[in-house]
Parts: C-alpha cells; sequence; structure tokens
C-alpha cells in the first residue's frame, strides 16, 4: 500500500530543491569538478536538513520567537549573493572562455571559483526543503503502525518521482544549444535569486522585521492558486506568488536591477579593456 | 547602460521609512494573542475570529509529539512549531474575509480558517 498524500508532498518538496540542482548544474555543464562540487553541497544540505529538523524547536525560540523566520531569511539571502556572484562572475570571465577556449586550466580556475558559491546554493536548497521532509517523514515513523508502512512507501516513492522530474528538467535545459545555454541559464539564476530575495522578505514581515509596505498589490489566485503544482513550481523557479505586497516586489525587482546592473558594469569594462591592451 | 526608472521610484517610497526607523520596528500588538491548540493532529479552535484591517498574533500550541507546519497561502504564512513547544505567528492587517490555513504535515485533519471582520 502506498499512501498518496505523503508521496505528493515529499515530491513536492523534493522537486522544489530539485529544481535548482537542475539548474546549478545545467549552468555549469562542461565545468571539471563540478558533480563533486554540487554532491558536497547536496551531502551538507541533507545534514544540515537532519540539523535544523532536530533542533526545530530551539531554532524557532531563538531571537523572541521570531529565529525560525530570521534563519530562514538569512539562509535565502545566502543564496542571493552567492547566485549574484556566479553571475556577475561568469559575466565578466564566461565571455572570455567562450570566446578564446584556449588553456583548460584557465576555465577550471574560473569554474571552480563560483562552483563553492553554486555548492552553497545547492546545499541551501536542500537544506530548506529537506528540513520539511525530515520533519514529515519523522512524524510519520514516530506514529507507527500500518498506515505508518504505507506512507514510508509514499515518502520513497515522492523522492524517487521528485528526482526524475528534476532529472528531466536538467536534461531540458542541456538540450539547450550551447551558445544559448550560458543566455537562458543566466536569466534563470537571476529570477531564481529575485524570487528568493522576495522570499527572504516575506519571512522578515512574518518575524516582524519589517511591517511597511505589506499589503497586496493584487491577487491573481484565480488564474494561477499557490497551492496548485504549477504555482509551487514557479515559485520555486521565478518567485511566483498569487499575491504579492509591495515590499516584496520591490525586494524582486531590486535584486534583478543590482545583477543585470553588475552583469553588465563587468561584462562591458573587461573586452574594453582587453582591445585596448591588444 | 541600463536605466531603471522603476528603482528610482522604489527607492523614493522605501527613503522616508528607513530615514525614520520605522522600516526595521515591530509590529505593536493592539490586542493579546490568540491561543490556537493543536492536539491530535487537529486544531482548536478551528475557527479564529480576528478584527480587520490590524496586524494580530495567534500562538500556537502544539501538543502532539511530532512537529507540525503551521501552513496558508491565504495569510501567507508558514511556520513550524516542534513538538510540545509553542510559535507565535504574525498575521498582518486582513481585508474582512475568510482565510484558511492547515497543518501541512496533517493536512487530513489538520484544518480551520481565520475569519477576519
Amino acid at each position: 500500500m502506498i499512501d498518496f498524500a505523503t508521496l505528493l508532498i515529499v515530491f513536492r518538496e523534493v522537486i522544489e530543491a530539485g529544481l535548482i540542482v537542475g539548474i546549478v548544474l545545467a549552468a555549469t555543464a562542461g565545468v571539471p569538478h563540478r558533480s563533486r562540487f554540487v554532491t558536497l553541497g547536496v551531502a551538507g544540505g541533507v545534514a544540515g536538513a537532519g540539523l535544523v529538523a532536530a533542533f526545530a524547536g530551539e531554532i524557532a525560540s531563538l531571537f523572541q520567537g521570531s529565529g525560525q523566520e530570521l534563519f530562514n531569511a538569512s539562509i535565502l539571502l545566502l543564496a542571493v549573493a552567492m547566485l549574484t556572484w556566479h553571475n556577475v562572475w561568469m559575466a565578466s570571465h564566461g565571455r572570455e572562455m567562450a570566446r578564446e577556449l584556449r588553456a583548460a586550466g584557465y576555465q577550471v580556475k574560473t569554474g571552480e571559483r563560483t562552483l563553492a558559491a553554486l555548492a552553497v546554493v545547492v546545499g541551501v536548497a536542500v537544506l530548506r526543503e529537506g528540513s520539511e521532509v525530515v520533519l514529515f517523514l519523522y512524524g510519520i515513523v514516530a506514529q507507527g503502525g500500518a498506515t505508518a508502512a504505507a506512507m514510508t512507501m509514499g515518502g520513497v516513492l515522492g523522492v524517487a518521482a521528485g528526482a526524475v522530474v528534476s532529472a528531466l528538467i536538467f536534461y531540458g535545459l542541456l538540450a539547450i544549444p550551447a551558445g544559448r545555454l550560458f543566455q537562458v541559464t543566466s536569466w534563470l539564476i537571476t529570477l531564481l535569486a529575485a524570487g528568493m530575495a522576495a522570499q527572504a522578505v516575506l519571512f522578515l514581515q512574518n518575524g516582524g522585521y519589517i511591517n511597511m509596505l505589506d499589503a497586496g498589490v493584487w491577487n491573481s489566485s484565480w488564474l494561477l492558486a499557490d497551492d496548485s503544482i504549477a504555482g509551487r513550481l514557479l515559485h520555486t523557479l521565478i518567485g511566483y506568488v498569487q499575491e504579492p505586497d509591495g515590499a516584496q516586489l520591490i525586494a524582486y525587482g531590486l535584486t534583478i536591477a543590482v545583477m543585470l546592473g553588475l552583469m553588465r558594469a563587468v561584462g562591458t569594462r573587461e573586452p574594453a579593456r582587453r582591445l585596448k591592451t591588444a | 547602460m541600463y536605466k531603471f526608472p522603476p528603482l528610482a521610484a522604489l527607492l523614493a517610497v522605501a527613503a522616508p521609512a528607513l530615514a525614520d526607523g520605522s522600516f526595521f520596528v515591530a509590529p505593536a500588538r493592539a490586542d493579546a494573542p490568540t491561543i490556537l491548540t493543536l492536539q491530535n493532529h487537529k486544531f482548536s479552535p478551528n475557527v479564529i475570529r480576528i478584527k480587520a484591517n490590524q496586524p494580530a498574533m495567534i500562538t500556537m500550541v502544539n501538543k502532539d509529539a511530532t512537529a507540525e507546519e503551521f501552513d496558508s497561502s491565504d495569510l501567507k504564512v508558514e511556520k513550524v512549531v516542534a513538538g510540545n513547544q509553542s510559535g507565535n505567528i504574525r498575521i498582518r492587517a486582513l481585508k474582512p474575509g475568510t482565510y484558511k490555513f492547515m497543518g501541512e504535515y496533517h493536512a487530513a485533519t489538520a484544518q480551520g480558517i481565520v475569519i477576519a471582520q
């Protein structure tokens, strides 16, 4: 027997983390040693998820009861910083890498620089979604009985199904021609970061740290509800929420503006300098 | 170079609040928090009435041994409360209406609504 409610909840959490892993893998296609870094990120995330789940109560009670919100906001903002660094670095060096393709050693160096940052992003994604899965599955095991077996079975299948969908997304991205792939992953990473920044704002609001511009600006739940699978996927990918408020929209727009501004600044500076010296 | 007209507008909106410090100040809590108890994966009360158009606080007391996540896309809240612990849930100022919430780990039984009026 399989419990489908369990399958669905685990599947959902696994795809949310898996989407991010898939994008990171596609963004680093061809960079040597990237699988080691991504594996490290996943392993770190799983270990962290166990710890976060075990100390959920302690984290929650920190900082006048808003430790959980502060913790979530912090790790999201860390991921935003790492994604920004990756995109900016690739904007300044990726172009040269693609144009010249000269020494393999150069590629290794530039690639590995941001691999560490992306490993952190993977770790954070797995940690966030993973701690929910751990808490949920622990609750099932703690209950015991015949339904627990069915729910555990559902959980295992959920992990497997989530992994398959994540792999499909990864291979789908790889089907994009190499020249375009860099462009596509840059945009995906930009929107991923913007969505994470907006969600960090939401956690800061719920923790009581930000309380301005918190009225919903629009409500598109009639079109795409947050609770639907498509809504959740788009939430992870581009930060979709059915009813964003002013502060979240500012964070979203600001992240895109800063990211594009920095990428544009380093991307145009580099070739210009190279032309002068040539 | 890129132009960001929205950015300038956004900063114009955000600057006064940053300047007077109201951006990072905890909201004033007008009323005592509503106590929401979770036991046997069911909420009690499962209908919570709060005043519309002002922030409110719900204190969720989890009497089950396992953790539960108070989850509501209507209220824009996701908060994990560990087993045998309690947690504060901030509710932003709501328009009058009905808002659903659930315990995500036991959605079959842990259901409730907030009515703002």
